[in-house]
């Protein structure tokens, strides 16, 4: 297993070897507003990295670029797998900041939409499409149709979408957004259990400092217009992580850290 | 995460509620018709009027039971004329329209004639197609001239109306063009497509009149338009009025059978088809 070459320091790590590095990559788009950048990343396999700034901050158009949905205007995006090889988005899984189901039909074929693309017969499907449902706890719900699903359930849909091609790579862009507290704090919960049992590395926007100080490893906080890196913060928390770490002193500090690292963010906005 | 499958609580109250406005929308139109029946029939025999002027509706439905022969027959042709115009309305509209949205180039290049074809008065086209063409060609293209740029523009709108993060999501999974047409931009844009259908089916009915009565010097037809018009020189006033009923509830089946098909097809999904489900 020869990892590529350009490694973090912390050789310690178990999981060596880069899944998505950024090198100065900047995006300007068509009106001259410079939304990105330039900006540096790297994020090892298996990690769990927020993406925090606030709205408009580029940090979606980050997500983007390293989903090859959006092009970059200079600087490269490289995606590497654990054997080293570089490949394209199949190995990513990407979730929206909607749901983005398509209303026509069952929660079975939307999530068995990547492996249909992929040309896969359907008899092979069925399995995977099964299992990246029971990942999420819809195994039941698998003919409902989308709009009999409540919100918390169609963004587990989603979930279950981007897991079902078994992706090393998740970009989640600010998923849970737009759910009620409550929800929100059960998807995080099971969010980080699907991280730690599937080992994926995960990517996740969201403008929410005690969201990202949950779920995170590293937070790379990012100023607005253009979003560039503006602090990076390690939580060294423990990975199997619970409503005792919400509700811990620890938690706390680290929220305030990272508030105290996004205030600058916000500066010179109007309504700060 | 158990119980949200289960609809609101107060549904039963709001489905009674619902249930009896439907029926109210049901019985008032045919109240207005009893009394216009009615209101008819006691102008036509207060005033003796004779049926060359105004026939009653007694003497209507009479004519339509007695003639009912001939009238069925001409039903029958023009109702044909008019399914042969929708079906080339609604293959050529979807067709033309997938190629636009493959082809820039080809929906520059076309669409305008597609409006300027629609936005001539086919009463106005019709003498002339019936000079180069054959007369059942000729009433069938009148009929698919009206119907198809509903179907055209209505589908267009439909394939450039996909969702833009769905659109995302299939060029991230590396979606082939016949892939994506076939997994998103036509099914996003079925719901389009059948409003399209639902007025091409109609306008292909109008059409077929259109150029039925435009035919009706030639004679050959036999249409319901051309009974009308046949009626009209021999001043048999009932049966134009049961010629007319005929074509009135032509076109009330076909958009009614339309727009039943497009319920069917929507209900599980859209939400102009969710409202009648409760």
């Amino acid at each position: 297993m020869g990892g590529p070459a350009a490694l973090s320091e912390k050789g310690s790590s178990a999981r060596a070897g880069v899944a998505v590095s950024l090198r100065g990559v900047t995006k300007v788009y068509d009106s001259g507003v410079t939304a990105l950048g330039p900006l540096d990343l790297e994020v090892r396999n298996g990690e769990f990295v927020s993406l925090l700034g606030p709205s408009g901050c580029g940090k979606s158009t980050a997500l983007r670029l390293i989903a090859g949905l959006s092009a970059s205007t200079s600087g490269t995006v490289g995606i590497s797998s654990r054997d080293g090889q570089v490949r394209t988005g199949h190995s990513i899984g990407f979730v929206f900041q909607e749901p983005t189901l398509m209303p026509w039909t069952s929660v079975r074929e939307n999530v068995r939409l990547p492996l249909k693309l992929a040309k896969m017969p359907p008899a092979e499907s069925e399995a995977r499409v099964h299992q990246a449902l029971t990942h999420v706890g819809l195994s039941d719900f698998a003919d409902a149709y989308p709009r009999e699903l409540s919100g918390g359930m169609k963004m587990r849909v989603s979930l279950a979408r981007a897991l079902v091609t078994d992706p090393e790579i998740l970009l989640m862009d600010e998923p849970f957004a737009a759910l009620d507290e409550i929800t929100r704090f059960r998807l995080n919960n099971d969010l980080l259990s699907l991280w730690r049992n599937l080992h994926k590395t995960i990517i996740f926007v969201t403008h929410s400092v005690f969201e990202s100080v949950y779920l995170s490893e590293r937070i790379i906080v990012m100023t607005s217009r253009p979003g560039r890196l503006s602090a990076e913060i390690r939580i060294d928390a423990p990975a199997a992580r619970g409503e005792d770490f919400r509700t811990s002193a620890a938690y706390a500090d680290y929220c305030r850290k990272v508030s105290n690292a996004l205030a600058p963010s916000y500066a010179g906005q109007p309504g700060s | 995460m158990s119980s949200l499958q289960n609809p609101p609580l107060s549904s039963d109250a709001a489905g009674a509620e619902t249930r009896g406005l439907r029926l109210v929308r049901i019985l008032l139109p045919v109240v207005v018709l009893a009394v216009g029946i009615v209101l008819w029939e006691l102008v036509v025999r207060l005033n003796d009027i004779p049926p060359y002027v105004l026939p009653g509706p007694g003497a209507v439905f009479t004519t339509l039971i007695h003639d009912w022969p001939e009238l069925s027959r001409s039903l029958l042709t023009t109702l044909l004329t008019t399914l042969e115009g929708f079906v080339a309305a609604s293959i050529g509209g979807v067709a033309l329209a997938l190629l636009f949205n493959q082809s820039k180039w080809l929906e520059y290049s076309l669409f305008p004639y597609a409006v300027i074809l629609q936005v001539t008065p086919v009463i106005a086209i019709a003498p002339l197609l019936l000079i180069y063409l054959p007369q059942q060609t000729a009433v069938v293209v009148c009929a698919w001239i009206v119907g198809f740029f509903p179907v055209l523009s209505n589908t267009t709108l439909g394939l450039n109306s996909v969702d833009r993060n769905l659109n995302g999501l299939f060029q991230l999974y590396g979606a082939s063009r016949m892939q994506k047409l076939r997994y998103l931009k036509l099914p996003s844009a079925l719901p389009f497509i059948l409003g399209g259908l639902r007025i091409a089916g109609g306008l292909s009915l109008i059409g077929a009149v259109v150029a039925e009565i435009a035919a009706g010097s030639a004679g050959a037809g036999s249409g319901l338009a051309y009974r009308i018009a046949e009626s009209g020189y021999r001043l048999n006033i009932p049966r134009m009025f049961a010629a007319l009923l005929l074509l009135s509830v032509a076109g009330i089946v076909i958009y009614g059978l339309l727009a039943l098909a497009s319920h069917l097809i929507l209900r599980r999904w859209h939400e102009s088809a969710l409202g009648k489900e409760i």
